[in-house]
């Protein structure tokens, strides 16, 4: 059988940016195909030449043997083509059926809807796929990775044979990332091809054939995983080996800046226990649904809590509101960038201060040469390219994004910094001086409350880690005894 | 492709004020031609007595205008600003029929309106209701409340010193103009160079952000909607003033107005967008429309639609500009 994608030569030029330089990519039956690379290496600008969604400045395409001149995404969806990507881009307020069928309802021989019929097929699909999900219940009901469960599952339904997973694993637990390859392995075997974006090596290792690596908008290699290994994947991505990105130098931790005791909001989490020093980076880790963000949350003062205290080097505090937290001191970023962390529609340097105005006012009026100081030496600082800081920070990339959240919190001389994710869809590069800033931060005596869900990040930077089940506190476990193992075992819930 | 930095306009805050001279100078070259165009086919537009017609009619506007402004920078609404005009002209009319003095009524009004707006804003934080509801709550129960205070009737004889608030002039400048000019120093200064000004355009773009960086929505909620009441308020009372009687059904739809040219001025209902610069202008493209389509004998029905359009067309223009703008 003819191969399913084969394209040659894509390029496309966007204004002041080549986003693909002569870019080949070739899909086989039957093959999971990762894509790799850095933010802005082009995998997302590849995928929506693919899908029909951007049209190609030069190249060829051809899907299933046929010339594909001009294309679109009704065109790609005709052609068998299919996305799933890291939003679910789903309607959430109707049901899971519904979402398999969205606009192509089946009818009864009267005309109207045949809810029967449609649940059945749905539920049996569901069912065969592993999956314990109710086709009736509206999709906003489900947890978030129950719901991107669905979103994966409907274009197995609808018979899609070519198929794009897009970070899909990045809201799963261990159990439905399972069912995900279990589902991913069916598709391969009845001669469908996957392409398959993340992130996260040990996945493209578990699941996919071959990888095509990207950078800068070039074709960089394509090659068996059986003859790679992460390290030179993350070699051809970055130029650099992974090995060196976690290694920070340490800093001696002094006293203790941030203690909890018996923290408790039920049902999120309960009698959390534990205390960062200053200089220290302390971790927390556990999986989806395990309270770990609502744990800092809690701390900073966004949510209420039932129960248990918190001091602030040594006396006890309580937050009853963010400023509160802020004007002692500490600093917070959401996992949730775009939507908790920065103001998309404003500039950079009114982001910069987004913190800060309280500090840098006199009876309300803003000191505006402050203002402009403030996002100038923290753009100097953390090296935010951006073309001047007036510039909407939605213009910035991922990376420079989150840098100014950093610096958002430079702004305002926190001691603390609890962190969610912080490189959450960052690219390798920005990842490395993320983790230099914080190396700098922790030299200059800054405790940092870092979540992580990603082990090597977390292993690599953390002096200690307590993990989180289900809202349990699993153990705290330090520096040298770390273990991968070890940590997800506490992180499923068993004891190490 | 968003992981590059694009080298586009810059915006927010800082940067609106340069966006806004796009906007702005689109706007005025509007004005311009609808000037020249007036005054070269209608004799009478250009006569004193027209020109300060028009500068009094689009003050009473502009003034809710600014006060709707800030509400829509917050990415919120009140339709209730008419109801206020209406309320605000008749509770002054009837303290004045009573005896109080100017000087106490008037601020005692404009307080009446900040508690009328403050009322939205406690719908809105603490009810959570969505500002397009609450306010059209507020709308209906404040237009019945003017008809049960007047008995539906219009409160005449107030003192003459009271009319002389309108059609007094300085150095040939309208009275209400002026005070419409300093609401608009006022305004733009507050939104561009204090800390209020800043919570808002923050407020407007996520609540949750602004939540987290240590803003307090409460205050911030009730002040922009007690602002843009106690403006309402200011401007029933003009209106009345240049009545001469509080007039219960005054307002009516002048929040549409209001609304309308805010958008034309470049503000968004998404929120964090929009200048006072803007909503002054917008006010004066759709009061010279109007003033300029009655000189020339255009059939008002026919002049809401070209107004109508004009508000489409405005926006679609400065939609499509962005959106060019964002893509780089």
């Amino acid at each position: 059988m003819a191969e399913l994608i084969a394209a040659h030569g894509i390029t496309k030029v966007f204004p002041g940016v080549r986003a693909l330089d002569n870019v080949d990519f070739v899909l086989q039956p039957g093959e999971v195909h990762a894509l790799v690379g850095e933010n802005g290496a082009g995998k997302s600008t590849l995928i929506k030449i693919l899908m029909g969604a951007y049209r190609r400045d030069e190249g060829t395409l051809q899907i299933k043997g046929r010339e594909i001149r001009e294309f679109n995404p009704q065109a790609a969806q005709a052609a068998g083509m299919a996305a799933v990507y890291q939003d679910i881009s789903l309607a959430r307020s109707l049901s899971v059926g519904e979402n398999f069928y969205l606009g192509r309802m089946p009818t009864t021989k009267w005309g109207t809807i045949d809810w029967t019929g449609a649940n059945a097929r749905c539920g049996d699909l569901l069912k065969d796929l592993g999956l314990d999900i109710d086709p009736r219940v509206p999709l906003k009901s489900l947890p978030v990775a129950k719901q991107e469960m669905v979103a994966i599952a409907k274009p197995v339904f609808e018979g899609a044979d070519i198929l794009v997973f897009d970070e899909p694993t990045a809201l799963l637990t261990n159990e439905e990332t399972e069912i995900l390859f279990s589902i991913i392995r069916r598709l391969k075997s009845e001669g469908k091809g996957i392409i398959y974006i993340s992130h996260r090596m040990e996945e493209i290792f578990a699941i996919s054939d071959r990888v095509t690596v990207l950078k800068d908008g070039r074709h960089v290699k394509t090659l068996p995983v059986a003859d790679t290994d992460a390290d030179e994947l993350v070699r051809l991505m970055v130029g650099r080996s992974m090995a060196d990105m976690y290694t920070i130098k340490r800093a001696t931790p002094g006293t203790t800046a941030l203690r909890v005791e018996g923290l408790t909001r039920e049902p999120r989490f309960r009698d959390i226990n534990f205390d960062v020093r200053h200089g220290e980076i302390f971790g927390l880790f556990g999986l989806i649904g395990s309270g770990r963000t609502e744990t800092i949350r809690a701390i900073f003062g966004a949510d209420p809590i039932d129960s248990g205290k918190v001091y602030l080097h040594g006396k006890p505090t309580r937050f009853g509101h963010p400023s509160d937290a802020i004007a002692a001191g500490i600093g917070f970023m959401s996992e949730d960038r775009k939507n908790q962390s920065i103001a998309l529609p404003l500039s950079v340097r009114t982001n910069i201060n987004l913190a800060n105005y309280p500090a840098i006012s006199r009876f309300g009026i803003v000191d505006q040469a402050a203002e402009r100081e403030a996002a100038r030496s923290c753009i100097e600082r953390l090296q935010i390219k951006t073309p001047s800081d007036e510039v909407r920070i939605r213009n910035l990339s991922g990376g420079n994004q989150q840098k100014v959240v950093i610096g958002k919190n430079l702004t305002t001389k926190a001691r603390i910094l609890v962190c969610d994710e912080p490189t959450i869809g960052v690219d390798v590069g920005a990842k490395g001086e993320i983790y230099k800033v914080f190396e700098s931060l922790t030299h200059d005596g800054v405790a940092i409350l870092m979540v992580s869900s990603y082990l090597p990040e977390i292993m690599g930077l953390a002096d200690r880690i307590l993990v989180l089940y289900e809202g349990r506190q699993m153990g705290i476990v330090s520096r040298d005894e770390f273990d991968e193992e070890r940590l997800i075992r506490l992180a499923s819930g068993l004891q190490a | 492709m968003a992981d590059k930095v694009a080298t586009t306009e810059p915006s927010g805050l800082a940067g609106i004020r340069r966006i806004n001279i796009g906007t702005s100078a689109t706007l005025m070259v509007i004005v311009v031609i609808l000037f020249v165009f007036l005054s070269m086919t209608s004799p009478v537009f250009l006569t004193g007595a027209n020109l300060s017609n028009l500068l009094r009619q689009t003050s009473i506007n502009g003034i809710i205008a600014l006060g709707m402004l800030m509400v829509i920078i917050t990415a919120g609404i009140d339709l209730s600003v008419g109801a206020v005009v209406a309320i605000a002209g008749i509770v002054n009319a009837l303290m004045l029929q009573a005896g109080v003095p100017m000087l106490v009524s008037i601020p005692l009004t404009i307080v009446i309106g900040a508690i009328i707006g403050m009322f939205n804003g406690f719908l809105v934080f603490e009810v959570r209701i969505t500002p397009f509801i609450a306010s059209l709550g507020t709308l209906t129960i404040v237009r019945g409340l003017v008809m049960i205070i007047s008995g539906a009737r219009m409160v005449a004889n107030l003192p003459v010193e009271f009319g002389r608030i309108a059609s007094a002039e300085l150095l040939g400048i309208p009275s209400m103009f002026i005070v419409w000019m300093v609401l608009f120093v006022l305004t733009a200064f507050l939104l561009s160079y204090t800390q209020i000004g800043r919570n808002f355009f923050i407020i407007g773009s996520s609540t949750e952000v602004a939540r987290l960086s240590g803003i307090r929505l409460r205050p911030n909620i009730y002040a922009v909607y007690g602002l843009c009441s106690a403006y309402a308020a200011l401007a029933g009372i003009l209106l009345s003033a240049r009545l001469s009687m509080g007039v219960p059904t005054a307002g009516i739809s002048y929040e549409l107005d209001a609304i309308a040219a805010v958008v034309i001025g470049g503000g968004s209902l998404f929120g964090a967008a929009g200048s006072a610069f803007g909503a002054v202008l917008g006010a004066i493209i759709m009061q010279t429309i109007r003033n300029g389509g009655n000189l020339l004998g255009v059939d008002p029905f026919a002049l809401e639609v070209i107004i109508g359009a004009l508000i489409l067309i405005a926006v679609g223009v400065d939609q499509i500009r962005v959106r060019r703008a964002e893509r780089g």
